[in-house]
């Protein structure tokens, strides 16, 4: 009995500590849409700007321009396979890329990994349903700094950030800000 | 009613899968929290302390990943390599083969949030294990740009 006692505690002290994280996670998401520039530490990249265009390479060597997405819904995540909370991110949005792709989602990886080599063993071993291209600091920058990880942008169908999401977020929230965004595409265009 | 050790045991095992497959949900405490409260230290104090005369200023070291010293670092601040890797600890090494073991050091990453850091705990134990007796690690809460650059402390950028 004691140690059902201590288990129960224990699933309660648990329980917890991951349902504080995740309402740390849904203030983290409520914040970046409704401040707009908050967190551009002063570039213009903030909620509402144009979003950086780019060109690299994704791992199997088909070019990935940015800009080509427009129209679509982009989810641009910035991530690295050292770092647990972007990790545990990429099966959602694999999930995402299948279950959206139809309607206008584009989901793009950007690894900020060092090692290249580390990369491509880990994406062998779990791969992701989108593409991923890698990063650097002149990238990172574009985009106000990556001065930390995860950190994903939500860009519209106009090519507008609509959501600038730093640290672990409430997932559900953000499933449910694409599929608004992709509800009114040709609402965002117009604007 | 009677229960058994084994039901027990069962019962706590099934308890701590459960948890591991909460969505999102970190199934171990990052290896930061393993370093002592005490030989912490928080972003104000240390920017204060920059402030201070040049020859108090402590040996700060990012032990972080590259690619993330090269976007912005502590002004001053040398990059030694990251702290989740045997290569990166052999870097930190070799920064501090000249270094006297009295110096005070800072060592700090801010690549993810705290209870994630796969760097800073490994750095820390290896200095300690060099046999360095001032060595503190920077508390970043959730990561470099919120808890260091947002509040405005000096900065460099690039290698």
């Amino acid at each position: 009995m004691r140690l059902i006692g201590a288990a129960l505690a224990l699933t309660a002290t648990v329980a917890g500590c991951v349902l504080g994280g995740m309402a740390g996670r849904a203030q983290a998401f409520s914040a970046a849409p409704t401040a707009p520039g908050a967190t551009d530490r002063g570039k213009t990249t903030g909620v509402g700007d144009p979003a950086p265009d780019f060109s690299r390479l994704d791992l199997s060597g088909k070019p990935q321009h940015l800009g080509a997405y427009r129209g679509k819904t982009i989810l641009l995540n910035f991530w690295a396979t050292w770092c647990t909370p972007c990790v545990a991110e990429l099966p959602r949005f694999s999930a995402w890329q299948r279950r959206y792709g139809g309607e206008g989602l584009q989901v793009l990886g950007v690894s900020m990994d060092d090692d290249p080599r580390a990369l491509e063993r880990f994406l062998h071993r779990l791969p992701v349903a989108y593409p991923v291209v890698r990063g650097d600091a002149a990238l990172g920058e574009r985009f106000g700094g990556v001065f930390g990880l995860p950190l994903s942008l939500l860009i519209g169908a106009d090519g507008r950030i609509v959501a600038r999401l730093e640290g672990e977020v409430d997932l559900a929230e953000l499933e449910h800000e694409i599929r608004s965004q992709l509800r009114a595409p040709a609402e965002n265009a117009s604007r | 009613m009677r229960v058994s050790w084994r039901h027990s045991l069962g019962t706590l095992a099934l308890l701590f899968i459960t948890i591991g497959h909460v969505p999102g949900a970190s199934a171990e405490p990052g290896p930061a929290e393993s370093i002592p409260a005490a030989d912490l230290v928080q972003p104000a104090d240390l920017a204060a302390e920059m402030r201070q005369s040049a020859q108090t200023q402590p040996l700060i070291l990012q032990v972080g990943f590259r690619v993330l010293f090269e976007e912005a670092h502590i002004a001053a601040a040398v990059y030694a390599g990251p702290g989740n890797s045997g290569a990166g600890l052999k870097s930190l090494r070799a920064h501090l083969a000249a270094v006297p073991k009295h110096q005070s050091i800072v060592i700090y990453c801010g690549c993810c949030p705290w209870s994630h850091c796969p760097n800073v705990a490994a750095a820390y134990d290896e200095l300690h294990r060099l046999g360095f007796d001032r060595v503190r690690v920077l508390y970043i809460a959730e990561n470099f740009g919120h808890d260091w650059i947002d509040p405005g402390y000096p900065i460099a950028k690039g290698t």
